[in-house]
């Protein structure tokens, strides 16, 4: 579809992202029980989401909040979350580096899983497009808000939930949720196997050490895997091999 | 942790992440990612997120207690099946919880 005006686009971004957003809200309420829980106030629990706009880091650095770890090892850990902003960064930057600093600077604050998932299958589709850095930003607000007023919601909400509700294991929960329908291949899988035994051994490693040496060990494991499998599939007939590659 | 440190450590992850998410917007045609670099990253969700999920299941006191009877192991087994045939977060995480209360009850 080519859009007339960058207005269309845009709506069209908004409407695009709609379907994911019951994924993102339960997320979101979690996250922002989670901050009123451990004791934050409702302007610093806002002021932390604001600021991170990463779900995943939030969660995992209220985690470690509570566990009372080293901030800077809380601030390496979140960051090394976030390191796959680079990559889709990187993936979108032929798109995007033309336009002045006033749009590619918010567009990169906005940058998201969601948002990077959607434009980039859109630009898979390969038509020259005017206007999809419009379509790009409806995506980037649309998930934005969400995030953001859904993390609100879990703030008002936060202090009724009771303790019995066990509301915590809802964050390894929503983890769970997002790892495991990503782990199909054999690297992935070895990598999340790698990282999850490891960090289970080095539970007791002082300043949140075990969860790099985990992450790392994962990384290391996904790779060796690949070239493993690499070799292999290179000695297989050729159709086994690209049901393979992920 | 006070205030000043809190919110530090708030505006160096929000700096960072920032950062990382402008870096090849505003670098382009300047430099390239390194090959082996860009593969690396791609494990590094599953790797993260993994050894996040294990720990905080099998020790649910936060240090290395194993407890006997623990109701999150098959509660998070549950979740993690409905999670591979859905692929659904909400589906997982309203699964997950009931099947922790029923497992809850179940033990007590």
């Amino acid at each position: 579809m080519q859009y007339r005006t960058g207005t269309d686009a845009f709506l069209h971004g908004i409407r695009t992202l709609m379907p994911l957003t019951p994924g993102v809200i339960p997320f979101g309420l979690v996250t922002g029980v989670m901050a009123i829980e451990m004791g934050m106030s409702p302007g610093t629990a806002m002021g932390m989401t604001l600021l991170f706009y990463s779900g995943s880091a939030q969660m995992v650095a209220l985690q470690l909040l509570h566990n009372g770890v080293l901030p800077v090892a809380i601030v390496v850990t979140a960051l090394i979350i976030n390191l796959r902003f680079i990559m889709y960064s990187a993936s979108l930057a032929p798109h995007l580096h033309h336009l002045p600093r006033r749009w590619t600077w918010p567009l990169s604050y906005l940058l998201s899983d969601q948002s990077f998932a959607l434009y980039s299958l859109r630009l898979s589709a390969g038509q020259p497009d005017r206007f999809g850095h419009y379509f790009y930003a409806g995506t980037a607000i649309g998930m934005w808000l969400t995030w953001q007023l859904s993390v609100l919601a879990g703030v008002f909400l936060g202090a009724s939930i009771p303790e019995s509700w066990s509301l915590s294991f809802a964050i390894p929960l929503s983890f769970l949720a997002l790892l495991v329908p990503n782990l199909r291949s054999a690297a992935s899988l070895g990598a999340a196997a790698a990282g999850g035994l490891i960090a289970v051994l080095a539970i007791d490693m002082p300043y949140n050490l075990g969860l790099v040496m985990a992450s790392t060990g994962g990384v290391l494991a996904g790779l060796l895997i690949e070239r493993f499998r690499r070799s292999t599939v290179n000695t297989m007939d050729a159709d086994d091999a690209e049901r393979e590659t992920p | 942790m006070s205030d000043l440190a809190l919110w530090g450590l708030f505006v160096a992850v929000g700096v960072g992440t920032f950062v990382m998410r402008l870096s090849f917007v505003e670098l382009y045609g300047r430099w390239r990612i390194p090959e082996v670099l860009d593969r690396a990253l791609r494990y590094v969700p599953a790797s993260v997120l993994a050894a996040l999920v294990l720990p905080a299941v099998v020790y649910p006191n936060g240090h290395s207690e194993f407890v006997l009877g623990n109701p999150q192991i098959p509660a998070a087994v549950v979740a993690a099946w409905v999670a591979w045939k859905t692929r659904n977060t909400i589906l997982t995480l309203a699964v997950g919880m009931g099947a922790l209360w029923a497992f809850k009850f179940m033990g007590s």
